[in-house]
């Protein structure tokens, strides 16, 4: 279940090709500008315009070969042609048939600006109702993703070169291999480099010599690409005649060693990669549990109002949002502080108005705060009305790390978890580093004792549940990016949270880090076997069979502090 | 003579129960009078929905009554009795789901229409016997007994005491509403049970089976009111409040404190399925959303409002609330929440003993917890998760 909350939100699509669109257009201009207009190009000029025109009433496969005839013209304005007729942005003027690029298609514009395919330079602009798409189909689309991504194998741009080589290894040809074998001397950029390589030696594999083949399967060796597995593999397949589809029986035997040993390394990266998502998963269970190991593990306060202070900070989060719209990016850097203030002094209001009244009588206090949060939850009803709040995930938290073929990491599973170490950190520092940290701790382990050094006591109460709750209030603002920001937020965490603390050893900051990262780790392990909410139900179950045979958690408290349990 | 005598000195001594027995005596004859015997255009009349409703009260009354033998004499804070109701609600429901029969949508003289609807082929093996009342009867009590011995035995043998045990209760009415929420369960999912035509032969959309169903309620609410006052007055009841005062001393006392708790434990929890059992006719529905750790904790602030360890108070608070619930969703929607929050903190603030507190004396504890000086309640925060102090 968390695993579905943790999937990035929001539009991602499109938006890399959007930037590299706008990367390439000025150059490509500039290009045009410098060389496209000499008079010895006159003809070539005549004989581009010529083909090109052909495309105004010409079948889908006839297309294909005006395709590729631009493609092969050298015009320097073969590639920002092919490319606004793949974008479905090259038009016909009905009034003189002539065929224009339009620079956009935007649905709220009523007239398109025209720009002229030979120079390149704006050519006024017309009404939507005189202009005709030049229409494509899958085939013609797909050949043009190939002819661009040729023109796009030499761009200066690196990032443009690597999706021009992925762009091509998905349809090789005899004319993009010619191009990929010409590029591979000359690259530099190693990314690029291996993306070709990969490419020759999935061809290679097709050549009819063996010797060659072989070659290419120890290219292979190392690629961790599904692709390249399923290549190797279908190699080893028998045909139906009995024979193997690779007869030769030295390429054969290279190529299963090639899918064991990738099997092997894919299997590696799998595990780590299961192990990555349970810590991440766990990590959001440290996060939400952490501030509840303060409130209940050292002050012992059973505080069900936990998951809306978590609320709260969510909320604040959103509320930033609202603040400063044009800064998304920054707002989560904004809502961090704010989020602990806010829930902070709701956690320290709560303690002064209402818990401590009730120390010593943890049943008492669990009703009661269970109150507050009815009340919480009622009180961002009225305010922000029942339905879910979108709040913005920032660009810079979304995407993907690609570490190699085979593993990749969703940056907000990074973040959450770097986070979560952090804010562990800090508060593990001021534990055991501060003033407060010093007064915390004396006072939970001799009241009496503490008040009698002159510590005050009432004041330390409340400091420490305020930082109880500022815990959960950034813990808030962490939610808010893969979870719905609702009026039930806190609720659906409040189980959780206190079986991590509970799991891991009331009053032990260490126990419920381990104790939250392995509930994380156990859960994603058994999702594949047994499905999410199974998992889940198996987590329960085997938390509270844990803590029948050891109740006091993973890190029992010792000493003094365990003494007076 | 002395039968009466005896009889007499009984009454005396538990006035509070009599009244109670009394009012529950003139509901189960006079809400069904106005339903029945009144005319509908008289102004009097009870409308049939008025007459459910009291229903569902009692039912939950029964549940509170459940809590309150475990939380107010026992010292268990329970948060997990929604679950032993809805295993009830689910048995009833199972065997209403078979008497639809060919009803169905479907018309499948065996299946639900919602197995027909996931191509189940055959019926599962826990479905089979539910077509017969007493087997489902049974199951009403066996099921929650089962998991209550179940989870007590193990909870009480290794000493797993106040928030700890509270928590866990939680975690496992969570887990067995995540469970009940899959498909493949074989218990309707999501949607639950519904739409059920008829109880032991008679249509249960008859006003008659409705009336015939509210005094069986009544009835049993009764019947466990005198059960569990049996068992508080018995010598066993003494341990059992023993135990809830202080565990330790109990212990070293030589009594077997984990059989006593685990007994009233799965006592309790069979009465919150029998509740839970009579609930589902009435109401026409059991999903898994009453399994929800909140409807366990609501019923908790149901005994905490009405006093707790005095039975009858626990009845009453559990109609109380849920009168006022009735009403503050259908004229202040919005208002429910901050009344029901604002209920669970001043009754913990300044009604410890609920509203029966309010008109009955302090009652006798082993301990008298009360009688201690108020700087003492503020002890070392660290410890008091300790079974002996939490009550």
């Amino acid at each position: 279940m968390l695993l579905d909350r943790i999937r990035p939100r929001g539009r991602r699509s499109g938006r890399g090709a959007e930037t590299t669109r706008t990367r390439w257009l000025p150059s490509l201009l500039l290009a045009a500008v410098l060389f496209a207009r000499p008079a010895l190009a006159q003809s070539e000029d005549d004989a581009f315009l010529a083909t090109l025109v052909q495309l105004r009433d010409a079948s889908f496969l006839d297309k294909e070969q005006i395709v590729e005839r631009l493609s092969q013209s050298g015009h320097a304005s073969a590639r920002p042609v092919l490319a606004a007729l793949l974008e479905d942005h090259l038009y016909v003027r009905s009034q003189d048939q002539k065929i224009f690029i339009v620079k956009s298609t935007d649905d709220t514009l009523t007239s398109l600006e025209l720009v002229d395919p030979l120079s390149l330079e704006g050519a006024g602009s017309v009404e939507r109702d005189g202009l005709t798409k030049i229409g494509t189909n899958n085939g013609l689309r797909k050949l043009l993703k190939t002819t661009v991504a040729r023109f796009d194998l030499s761009s200066p741009d690196a990032a443009v070169r690597l999706a021009a080589a992925e762009q091509m290894l998905r349809s090789l040809d005899a004319g993009s291999l010619a191009l990929l074998r010409g590029r591979v001397g000359v690259e530099t950029n190693a990314e690029v480099k291996e993306e070709i390589e990969t490419g020759l030696a999935l061809a290679a594999l097709d050549s009819s010599d063996p010797q060659a083949r072989l070659e290419g399967v120890a290219a292979l060796a190392d690629k961790l690409r599904p692709q390249v597995r399923n290549r190797l593999a279908s190699m080893l397949e028998k045909t139906a005649d009995g024979g193997f589809v690779e007869r030769d029986e030295k390429v054969r035997q290279a190529a299963a060693d090639a899918v064991r040993g990738l099997d092997r390394s894919r299997a590696f990266y799998s595990g780590f990669e299961t192990l990555f998502f349970g810590l991440s998963v766990g990590s959001v269970l440290v996060l939400v549990a952490i501030g509840l190991a303060i409130t209940f593990g050292v002050m012992g306060v059973i505080n069900m109002a936990h998951g809306e202070l978590m609320m709260l900070g969510a909320y604040t989060t959103y509320v930033v949002q609202l603040v400063m719209p044009q800064h998304i990016g920054a707002s989560i850097l904004v809502a961090i502080p704010a989020a602990f203030v806010v829930a902070g002094v709701a956690g320290v209001i709560l303690e002064r108005t209402i818990i401590r009244f009730l120390y010593g009588r943890p049943l008492e206090t669990l009703l009661a705060t269970f109150g507050v949060s009815l009340v919480l939850q009622q009180l961002v009803r009225s305010i922000f009305s029942a339905n879910n709040r979108s709040v913005e995930t920032p660009a810079w938290m979304s995407g993907t790390l690609q570490l190699n073929g085979a593993l990749s990491i969703t940056f907000n599973r990074l973040y959450i978890l770097l986070f979560t170490l952090i804010v562990f950190a800090i508060l593990l520092v001021v534990l055991k580093r501060t003033r407060l940290g010093l007064d915390i701790r004396a006072v939970s382990q001799n009241r009496a004792m503490a008040q009698a050094m002159g510590i005050r006591t009432e004041w330390v109460d409340a400091m420490t549940f305020g930082l109880g709750s500022g815990i959960a209030g950034i813990a808030g603002v962490a939610l808010s990016q893969f979870t719905n920001v609702g009026p039930n937020l806190g609720q659906s965490y409040i189980v959780d949270s206190f079986m991590v603390v509970v799991f891991g050893g009331v009053g032990n900051l260490w126990g419920t880090l381990v104790g939250g990262m392995s509930m994380g780790v156990v859960n994603q392990l058994l999702e594949p076997y047994a499905g999410a909410v199974l998992a889940k139900i198996f987590v329960l179950v085997a938390l509270i069979l844990f803590i029948q045979r050891w109740p006091r958690g993973l890190f029992p408290q010792t000493g003094r502090a365990a003494e007076s349990q | 003579m002395s039968v009466a005598r005896r009889l007499w000195s009984a009454l005396n001594e538990d006035r509070g129960g009599v009244v109670f027995l009394a009012l529950l005596a003139a509901v189960a004859i006079v809400v069904p009078a106005f339903n029945q015997a009144v005319p509908a255009s008289s102004p009097l009349h009870l409308s049939t929905y008025s007459l459910t409703l009291v229903g569902k009260y009692l039912c939950y009354a029964m549940l509170a009554l459940a809590v309150d033998l475990i939380w107010g004499y026992c010292g268990i804070l329970s948060l997990g009795h929604a679950a032993f109701f809805s295993l009830g609600g689910y048995a009833m429901g199972m065997y209403l789901m078979r008497q639809i029969g060919r009803r169905g949508v479907y018309g499948n003289p065996i299946l639900p229409d919602f197995m027909v609807f996931l191509n189940w082929q055959k019926l599962p093996w826990f479905w089979l016997g539910f077509d017969h009342f007493w087997f489902a009867l049974a199951m009403m009590g066996l099921v929650p007994a089962a998991l209550a011995g179940l989870f007590g035995w193990l909870a009480f043998r290794s000493r797993v005491t106040g928030v700890y045990l509270s928590i866990m209760t939680q975690a496992l009415s969570y887990a067995l509403m995540l469970a009940f929420f899959r498909n493949d369960m074989g218990f309707g999912g999501n949607n639950g049970f519904t739409d059920f035509k008829d109880i032991l032969g008679f249509d249960l959309h008859q006003d008659g089976t409705r009336v015939v169903l509210l005094v069986v309620t009544a009835a049993a609410l009764a019947a466990s009111y005198l059960a569990c006052r049996t068992i508080v007055r018995s010598r066993a009841g003494r341990v059992i409040r023993a135990i809830r005062d202080s565990e330790s001393r109990t212990r070293f006392l030589g009594y077997r404190v984990e059989s006593y708790k685990l007994w009233v434990f799965v006592f309790s929890a069979v009465l919150a399925g029998i509740a839970g059992a009579l609930y589902v006719p009435q109401v026409g529905i059991i999903n898994p959303s009453e399994f929800a750790p909140i409807n366990s904790i609501e019923v908790v602030i149901w005994v905490a409002v009405g006093g707790r360890g005095t039975l009858f108070g626990a009845a009453a608070g559990a109609v109380l609330v849920n009168y006022a619930k009735t009403f503050f969703t259908g004229a202040l929607p919005e208002m429910w929440l901050y009344a029901l929050g604002a209920l669970f903190v001043l009754v913990t603030l300044f009604l410890p003993r609920g509203l029966m507190g309010l008109v009955s004396r302090p009652p006798r504890t082993v301990q008298a917890d009360d009688a201690l000086p108020a700087t003492w309640s503020h002890r070392p925060r660290i410890g008091v998760s300790a079974g002996s102090k939490a009550k």
